[in-house]
């Protein structure tokens, strides 16, 4: 054996050892139970959610909301300002996400008026038109609404990745998708309570206490005539659900609070949130609060003591007691709660809220025995394609077709390694990758043999007319290779996860292909020629 | 062994014949098509879809009674089919609503689905597999898809036009557009649901058409390099004769893999495997009759002359890519 071959030898090998124990070793391994060690299970070829079973969610963050949030408190700073700075303006409405308006500035106050916006950050953020009798029309800047919408959805995926890891899925999948950036694709393998995920994920967990000005009233009406039907500007009409402790009100019908715009709490001032009972040992939510909001509620308690409560949330009052004391740093969410909702909660409020509402786009729930239906279906594919391609390689190529099939394992080895390797997941679309890559795969082989043949026809000796078939055809194999590789990569470009999967597997095995075709194929025939002097004969 | 033994066939003869049987598909496609309407996948189409796994089959029928009664609107507008192995009793019922998108109401339809089924007097079942696909995906995806269909071949032609000549580029990306036509008309006619599944099947078969007339073409390229007194029509001709046994061949050992697929892989890759079955006979078939055909109608002055003044010098195994680039845009300059 010369030098050069012996080398050659050398790398296919090692190249056949390096995947054959980090792709196929695993599988091996689990399969049959034997001991391997952590490092190389943890890199085990990972399933897709079609093949695990589990849920899949696709929801898009309604960016428009985090900004008209970020407006309407824009708007109730610089009405704060005026009125500290003793301006009394008329009418101040919301007109779009991004843009609101302030009416009836007197003319005589308007320098007042602009000086009391510099107090705030309201021209740093919003461009400021005047309009007639004294109107302004405040519009958010473009690229102050480029980063809020950004914010609020790295913030959204932040939040729904803190919830999903609170739930305890094994290997949950979040990522951001869609044209706008703006879709959260989910994918919890092995979990099938879809309610129960789409409820903690999309539940917008903005937990409030705010001080009860009026209430409860029976019906929206009757708290507006408490007012004369002009509700001042920092007040609230919240609505909520009536419990026995209400009188006046049949249990469980809607009731409205008069509540006080600001909260002084919010759940940001939250340090954690568990499951417990309360006096009459139903479920119910105890929260416990930081530092800095357990004083600020400290002071609000001991300052209203006799007033109510209310603990809003998601703008829904759930419980106002009375306060009858000065209390610091804990509290309690009472509700009908079941003992998994009440948990659910808590798991929620300790995630944080999420900075805009969501839409869900998609779900799909794969029951587990569809998806060990789907494996088994797609190995017994694998097998069956593998056989038949094996044989007809052997019967027509004899010899030559074991180099051939040796090639194709190769290639499904370093397949398998490669992708277990760099962490891609198999799907089921990824295993019809994987027999259609035995199909063409072997088209490289054809491809070299054909011209074998015919360089032996031509009448050339043996080791000219293998040096010749593969060094001719090695540019077309480039150039079949470069071309379906361009397909591959849009698809992956186009594609959501398991055609991804799909376009993943044919982009490696298509690099396999060419080093096994081309590299292993060549180098197996040399060790097969080397040894004799003349050969005569090939069996192709 | 072999299959084709020095064959001296006249292919390019039969081109006219090819391109009338090819268009015939094509149009008989683009009817059904038309009438019929594409079947658009759930992805795509958006809907509500749930399999129901029962303790025994329950005839397509019942189930269509039991929605017929129970499922607000009646199930006029809902597909009802078998699914999968029919030892595993499983039937997808698959209507075109679904709930809001807000919350938990996106699987509102899906609950009433159940619901009607489980009160039409059918046998136990248990639910398998939900799948709710709201309107805005479908919109984004079929966008997505035909740029990455656009672009893919765009890609291919550019890189076929650097690597070749451009009249192969054309025949390459007009056979390509044929195969995909041509599955598409097959789909259509068995009645195949466009899902993203057959998007990623005729995206293959793109690339193994390609695959398929640059192997006939590299053969051309070689051949005008060797027999520089025959006419085009004739250098086209022998690389076809040379290459027939491994195109055949290899669209064996790739229909095999494709067959086992289609046989074995399971309900949700039957339209994908028969998608690939139809792309690779009609990716085998566009690159002996229309790729080659396309350059013969492209380069007609040349056709019967001898092949010598666009001859390429090139392609011997050890030129560079470059060096070959610069050698066609030579040669191009003196071709025109």
């Amino acid at each position: 054996m010369n030098k050069n071959l012996r080398w050659k030898v050398l790398l296919c090998v090692s190249v056949l050892i390096l995947f054959g124990v980090v792709g196929v070793y695993p599988i091996v391994a689990s399969m049959f139970h034997v001991p391997a060690p952590q490092a190389i299970m943890n890199k085990q070829l990972k399933l897709g959610l079609d093949l695990k079973g589990g849920v899949h969610l696709v929801l898009r963050v309604k960016t428009d909301t985090a900004l008209r949030v970020e407006t309407e408190l824009e708007m109730q700073r610089v009405a704060e300002a005026a009125r500290n700075a003793g301006i009394s303006v008329g009418a101040t409405t919301v007109t779009t996400e991004k843009q609101f308006r302030i009416e009836g500035v007197p003319s005589a106050q308007d320098g007042a008026f602009r000086q009391a916006l510099a107090s705030t950050s309201v021209d740093t953020n919003f461009d400021r038109a005047p309009g007639a009798n004294g109107a302004y029309t405040f519009t958010m800047k473009p690229n102050v609404e480029r980063s809020l919408r950004e914010e609020s959805v790295v913030q959204a995926q932040q939040t729904i990745e803190r919830r999903v890891n609170e739930l305890g899925v094994a290997e949950p999948s979040i990522a951001r998708q869609g044209q706008n950036g703006d879709n959260i694709r989910v994918e919890l393998p092995g979990l099938d309570d879809v309610n129960r995920a789409k409820n903690i994920i999309g539940s917008p967990g903005l937990l409030e206490l705010k001080l009860v000005e009026q209430g409860p009233f029976p019906t929206q009406e009757a708290a507006l005539q408490a007012y004369n039907n002009n509700l001042p500007p920092d007040l609230a009409i919240v609505p909520g659900t009536s419990d026995p402790a209400n009188a006046g009100a049949a249990p469980g019908s809607t009731i409205y609070y008069v509540l006080r715009r600001i909260a002084p709490i919010t759940g940001r001032d939250l340090r954690s949130a568990r499951q417990s009972l309360d006096q009459n040992n139903q479920p119910a939510v105890s929260f416990t609060l930081s530092n800095d909001g357990a004083r600020r509620f400290g002071t609000l308690t001991e300052q209203n003591i006799g007033r109510s409560l209310a603990i809003v949330l998601d703008n829904k009052v759930f419980s106002a007691p009375r306060i009858d004391g000065r209390i610091t740093d804990n509290g309690q969410i009472f509700g009908s709660f079941t003992t998994q909702e009440a948990q659910d909660l808590a798991l929620v409020l300790r995630s944080g809220a999420l900075p805009a509402e969501m839409d869900y786009l998609r779900e799909e729930t794969i029951g587990p025995t569809l998806g060990a239906d789907a494996i088994k279906s797609g190995v017994i594919a694998s097998v069956v394609g593998l056989v038949l391609i094996v044989v007809f390689m052997l019967i027509y190529y004899k010899l030559s077709g074991v180099n051939a099939v040796v090639a194709l394992l190769f290639n499904l080895i370093i397949l398998i390694g490669l992708m277990a390797y760099i962490g891609a997941v198999m799907t089921l679309p990824g295993i019809a990758g994987f027999v259609l890559t035995m199909g063409i795969g072997v088209d490289s082989n054809v491809l070299i043999f054909e011209r074998i043949k015919e360089e032996l026809e031509a009448g050339r000796p043996v080791r000219a007319s293998v040096n010749a078939g593969f060094s001719r055809v090695f540019l077309t194999l480039l150039d079949t290779h470069i071309s379906a590789v361009i397909g591959a990569l849009f698809l992956f470009q186009f594609g959501t996860g398991p055609i991804r999967g799909f376009a993943m597997t044919l982009f490696i095995g298509l690099a396999s292909n060419l080093f096994t075709s081309t590299f292993v194929s060549k180098t197996m025939f040399e060790l097969a020629l080397g040894k004799r002097q003349q050969v005569t004969a090939l069996s192709i | 062994m072999h299959l084709f033994h020095k064959t001296n066939i006249d292919f390019l003869r039969w081109r006219w014949h090819a391109i009338i049987l090819s268009w015939v598909v094509i149009l008989a496609g683009i009817g059904i098509i038309a009438t019929k309407g594409m079947k658009l996948g759930i992805e795509f189409a958006g809907g509500t879809a749930i399999v129901a796994e029962f303790d025994q089959t329950p005839s397509i029928d019942a189930v269509r009674q039991a929605l017929n009664r129970n499922y607000p609107g009646g199930g006029e507008d809902a597909i009802v089919q078998n699914y999968g192995d029919p030892a595993q009793h499983r039937v997808m019922v698959r209507v075109p609503q679904v709930g809001g998108e807000r919350g938990e109401d996106l699987s509102k339809v899906a609950k009433t689905v159940e619901d009607a089924l489980r009160k039409g007097g059918l046998p136990p079942f248990m639910v398998a597999n939900t799948e709710i696909v709201g309107p805005a995906v479908g919109e984004e995806l079929t966008q997505k898809g035909l740029w990455a269909f656009f672009l893919s071949l765009a890609g291919i032609l550019a890189y076929i036009a650097f690597r070749f000549q451009f009249s192969f580029a054309v025949g390459a990306v007009v056979a390509t557009v044929h195969d995909i036509l041509v599955t598409l008309a097959f789909l259509a006619f068995f009645g195949y649901d466009m899902t993203l599944n057959v998007i990623a099947a005729i995206l293959t078969v793109t690339g193994y058409s390609t695959n398929d007339t640059i192997v006939i073409f590299d053969r051309v390229r070689e051949n005008m390099r060797s027999h520089r007194r025959d006419s085009l029509y004739d250098v086209i001709n022998i690389a076809l004769n040379q290459t027939l046994g491994r195109t055949v061949i290899t669209a064996g050992t790739a229909l095999l893999s494709a067959i086992a697929l289609f046989l074995f892989g399971g309900e949700v890759l039957h339209g994908f495997a028969f998608a690939m079955i139809v792309g690779i006979v009609t990716g085998t078939y566009s690159s002996i009759f229309v790729a080659a055909a396309i350059v013969t109608f492209w380069r007609r002055k040349q056709l019967r002359t001898s092949a010598a003044p666009a001859a390429v010098p090139s392609s011997a195994p050890s030129t560079s890519g470059t060096a070959q680039s610069k050698r066609s845009k030579q040669r191009k300059a003196r071709a025109s």
